[in-house]
């Protein structure tokens, strides 16, 4: 069990648990318990500080032989001192390797071997004294001849083991390194290197081709100069965060120059390689050319963003740029929008196609473009000739006027189009404020609404929004809203007020009066739905379906055979039903249907919607006549009146505004008012025209319109408007008495 | 075994102590370098007694081995093995039973190369370098594959090792994760440092752990409930998860010492167990 001459066989036996070698044969049994006696207090003062795995009773057991070897060698004649060198050695081999313990091994010795093994005959005290010291000498000098060896063996094994692991580690890191240079070298994609200052120390082929940079290299660049104007504005801080290595990783697309000053757009991922003690050392890009995807997707975005036609930002690209001007809330950012309309283009389409239209819609946005003067105003086309300018940012509020000013002026003069001048007006409306407070939705109602006041005003203004304008509007937009659907829902009815005849008091008729039974808003009256209908058009079917209710119930009173007189029905006709092109064919067709006589009927227009009317206009009217309808002039004497003009209309009534005879309800009569309704009464005799008079309130002022000559009278004192049924027995009534 | 692209160790810097040698030192071992020495000895003049620390596991490591042998247990799954010194598994086992076989494994290369060089022509033994945070890898190497053939329990010792794996490293999945590998009747023996009851004053015991997280092995004490929870699926066998020195303790005679020595209190600073798998 000397010291191996290498690890393995170290190993392979001394590190092995040392097997206590088979104590030599004792002279007697009082001798080998005096050894024993000697190992145990050896191994009691020893143990503690051999830093041996072994228990204390397996150390002693491996001590005894030891022991018995050092008792022989102390009474070998002749003496020889070399047994304690091997005793020496079987400790260390025993892992009895701590410096600290040779003390204790060798003061044990000291003291207890000659005690317990005493010499022989023969020899001193002192003479055995004397070869204690020098066994305990031999066995210093083997301890530390066998823990040097074992100390060295042992550092040639973790010696050669640190090189072997190296050795294979760098066998790994020559594949990796081989494998990651087919990578770099062949992959598709762009790969660089740089040190975390920036300096570019590696590119690989695809890169170098991606760049088109064959002149100008990109390895030993620095990745700072690789800046471009269209960098996110994030991407040189997430850079700055890289090589400081508060970040491992970031992605972005990002554009460089290229060697000829084309853009190359990337899709970028650069990572952070630190070393073994985690402080960043390289960054690696790896980058994709995505330049040909990004055109696609940017020609598509432009598609989708703008219109066809004029070029002009579309409807989706002005809502998404309203909607993020209206929710960045800076405190003093402000927005203008102009809302703009060119009046009477459906004129021009109508009139001169389509094609010219479109052209006239291209040369109005060529105008509006150039009223930009910078990128924080924006014109779209909405659709149509609708167009908006958008202006952002501080002093909107106060630039948006001059906006719509520049606009209107940009238009003045007039558009030459296939060797025509047409002169273009337009209407603005003008929204603005502070943002955060409006929505885009209602940001862009208040605008039409606002559009529509300035066309209401005679176009070719502008007007600014102001919130009474607009909640009347509203109000106003609300209804008109409802209309067609209530059309469709039966909500609209009908009511009748008598006519009677003021020479005996029978009821001769009734005029229909239209009623909206509004869901929300109860009975409305004509006044407050029938403009609206007028100006949406409504008014032809709702008028068309009037006149065939009408029809309906006249036919119904003629069928009733208690009815004594066959009673005719008044319906009014609105001015825009009156440019109808087949109003005459539909009114004939309802009264054939209804089986009535075109007598049965009389139509009411008001004074105002024929003052000015040529013949073509009247023509309708006129044919209407000749068939043998009745024509009433409704509210006469609220217009001025060309009396002169009155005999060329078809008309064969005059029905008399009430303010006319307000005068005559109580007696006296007021005689102004006595001398001109006796005047028209007797003009219009002399046009042979019969005279109706409207809101009839007393008997007194019936009276005194019988004794002017009046035919008609219609109003309260006979009866309100009310359902058909009422109007029967009124009839009978007025039969009976 | 997983298909992964063997991309190249992390480099060897034998400029920074590794836990492996830094333990051999403590057992009076010279399988170090003075860098490993250097960090033992900052440790040690944190706490003198780490060198009974390490004696109080190796003793239990020895008696636990034994124990398995004699329970019919002979082969042994040995994580983070470290440096080969005297007295390890192999002996232990293979001189009570010439049958037994042994996987180490470990992940630091310096101790896997030295294993290998110590246990070249032992056909009985051998070792894998993996990680302990990577159990798959380490089931899927061939030698434990085969070594966990199916219906021949298995000691697998996870001795002083555990306390390596901060919590962020899932220890108890990792332990899980090998539980479900072994076959019916195999055992669980393990160590782990604590510093519950634990012979160190607080201060000395931050200061130990200040050398091993500046050498990047960052001590991870627990408590006996947390190093219970890895018995998780075990049941544990007489005296149950107790101080290193009180698990089976070997009769040292009359009046000796506790195999901690000197400070009979070295054993407390470690829980040691073994547990059954059902």
């Amino acid at each position: 069990m000397t010291g191996a001459p290498n690890g393995r066989t170290l190993y392979g036996t001394a590190a092995a648990q040392p097997s206590p070698a088979p104590e030599e044969p004792a002279r007697d049994a009082e001798e080998l318990e005096r050894t024993r006696a000697f190992a145990a207090i050896w191994c009691r003062a020893v143990h503690p500080a051999a830093g041996t795995p072994m228990t204390r009773p397996e150390f002693e057991r491996y001590l005894r032989p030891l022991a018995a070897r050092l008792r022989d060698a102390l009474r070998a004649q002749p003496f020889d001192p070399r047994p304690g060198a091997e005793v020496g050695a079987a400790l260390v081999h025993g892992h009895c390797t701590d410096p600290d313990a040779l003390p204790l091994i060798l003061g044990a010795v000291d003291a207890y071997l000659p005690l317990y093994c005493p010499p022989g005959a023969g020899r001193t005290a002192g003479e055995d004294r004397a070869r204690c010291t020098r066994l305990q000498h031999a066995l210093a000098a083997g301890f530390a001849r066998a823990l040097r060896e074992r100390t060295l063996a042992e550092q040639e094994a973790i010696s050669r083991a640190a090189l072997a692991a190296q050795a294979q580690t760098e066998q790994a890191l020559h594949t990796s390194e081989a494998r990651f240079r087919a990578v770099f070298e062949g992959a598709a994609i762009g790969v660089g290197i740089a040190d975390v200052d920036g300096h570019i120390t590696d590119v690989n082929d695809a890169l170098v081709r991606m760049f088109r940079s064959l002149d100008h290299p990109v390895a030993g660049r620095n990745v700072g100069e690789l800046v471009h104007p269209q960098d996110s504005p994030e991407v040189w801080g997430l850079y700055a965060e890289l090589v400081r290595g508060d970040r491992d990783h970031y992605r972005v697309e990002k554009p460089y120059y290229r060697g000829d000053g084309s853009v190359l757009w990337t899709d970028l991922s650069v990572t952070l390689l630190r070393d073994a003690q985690g402080r960043p050392q390289y960054q690696l890009a790896l980058m994709e050319d995505i330049t040909e995807r990004r055109l696609l997707h940017e020609r598509l975005r432009h598609q989708a963003t703008h219109d066809d036609l004029t070029g002009l930002p579309n409807r989706a690209l002005f809502f998404e740029r309203l909607d993020k001007a209206l929710e960045s809330g800076g405190a003093d950012e402000d927005f203008g929008l102009c809302y703009l309309d060119i009046d009477g283009f459906k004129a021009v389409n109508d009139s001169l196609g389509h094609g010219v239209g479109d052209q006239l819609l291209v040369a109005v946005a060529e105008r509006l473009r150039s009223c930009v003067t910078g990128p924080h105003e924006l014109i779209a086309r909405l659709g149509g000739d609708e167009f908006v300018a958008l202006i952002t940012g501080p002093g909107a509020q106060r630039d948006v006027t001059a906006l719509a000013r520049r606009m209107l002026d940009a238009l003045a003069e007039p558009v030459r189009l296939d060797g025509r001048h047409l002169s273009v007006r337009a209407s603005i409306g003008i929204v603005d404020g502070p943002v955060g407070e409006l929505g885009a939705a209602e940001v862009l109602r208040s605008a039409d609404i606002t559009m529509y006041r300035a066309k209401a005003a005679g176009g070719n203004r502008y007007e600014v929004a102001d919130a009474d304008s607009d909640a009347r509007a509203i109000a106003r937009h609300d209804l008109t809203n409802c209309l067609p659907g209530a059309l469709d829902n039966g909500e609209f009815f009908i009511e009748y007020q008598p006519l009677v005849r003021l020479a005996d008091g029978t009821v001769r008729g009734a005029e229909a009066l239209v009623r909206w039974l509004h869901p929300v808003h109860g009975v409305l009256g004509p006044d407050q739905f029938i403009p609206l209908a007028e100006s949406t058009g409504l008014i032809v079917p709702l008028g068309r379906w009037v006149l065939e209710e009408a029809a309906r119930q006249a036919r119904a009173w003629r069928n009733d055979d208690s009815c004594p007189l066959p009673l005719r029905v008044n319906v009014n006709l609105s001015p825009a039903q009156l440019r109808y092109p087949s109003l005459v064919a539909e009114t004939v067709a309802v009264l054939d249907n209804a089986g009535l006589e075109p007598s049965a009927l009389c139509l009411e227009v008001t004074e105002s919607a024929l003052i000015g009317a040529d013949e073509e206009e009247l023509r309708p009217l006129r044919q209407l006549a000749d068939l043998g309808v009745d024509i009433a002039l409704d509210d006469f004497g609220t217009g001025y009146s060309n009396l002169s003009y009155l005999r060329r209309l078809p008309v064969s009534t005059l029905k008399l505004d009430r303010s006319f005879t307000r005068g005559m309800q109580c007696a006296p009569a007021d005689p102004v008012d006595v001398k001109i309704v006796e005047g028209i009464v007797s003009l219009a005799h002399t046009l042979d025209l019969s005279v109706t008079v409207e809101g009839v309130e007393t008997g007194t002022q019936a009276d005194h319109l019988r004794i002017l000559g009046c035919e008609t009278a219609q109003g309260w004192y006979y009866a309100r408007p009310g359902p058909p049924e009422r109007l029967h027995a009124l009839s009978l009534a007025d039969a009976s008495s | 075994m997983t298909e992964r692209p063997a991309w190249a160790p992390q480099g060897i810097d034998l400029s920074m102590p590794s836990v492996s040698r830094i333990y051999d030192y403590y057992l009076g071992g010279s399988h170090n370098f003075e860098v490993d020495r250097e960090a033992a000895r900052q440790a040690m003049a944190a706490y003198p007694g780490l060198p009974k620390i390490m004696q109080a596991n190796r003793a239990f490591l020895r008696r636990a081995v034994r124990f398995a042998v004699a329970e019919g247990v002979t082969r042994f799954l040995d994580i983070g093995s470290g440096i080969p010194t005297f007295g390890n598994v192999h002996e232990i086992a293979q001189r009570a039973d010439p049958r037994s076989r042994v996987v180490y494994v470990d992940h630091d290369p310096v101790a896997v190369e030295h294993s290998r060089a110590v246990l070249a022509g032992n056909d009985r033994a051998t070792v894998v370098a993996a990680d302990l945070r990577s159990p798959d890898d380490i089931l899927g190497s061939p030698p434990v594959a085969e070594l966990l053939a199916p219906g021949r329990p298995v000691a697998l010792l996870l001795v002083a090792v555990l306390h390596f794996l901060q919590d962020a490293d899932e220890p108890r999945k990792a332990v899980a994760g090998l539980r479900d590998a072994l076959p019916s009747g195999s055992l669980l023996i393990l160590t782990h440092a604590t510093e519950q009851d634990g012979p160190m004053r607080p201060e000395a015991g931050e200061r130990v752990r200040g050398v091993y997280q500046a050498i990047g092995s960052p001590l991870c004490t627990r408590s006996r409930d947390r190093v219970a929870d890895f018995f998780e699926g075990f049941t544990l066998v007489e005296p149950g998860l107790v101080p290193m020195d009180a698990w089976r303790p070997e009769d040292d005679g009359p009046g000796a010492p506790a195999p901690g020595g000197m400070d009979g209190r070295a054993g407390a600073a470690g829980f040691a167990g073994v547990g059954r798998k059902p």
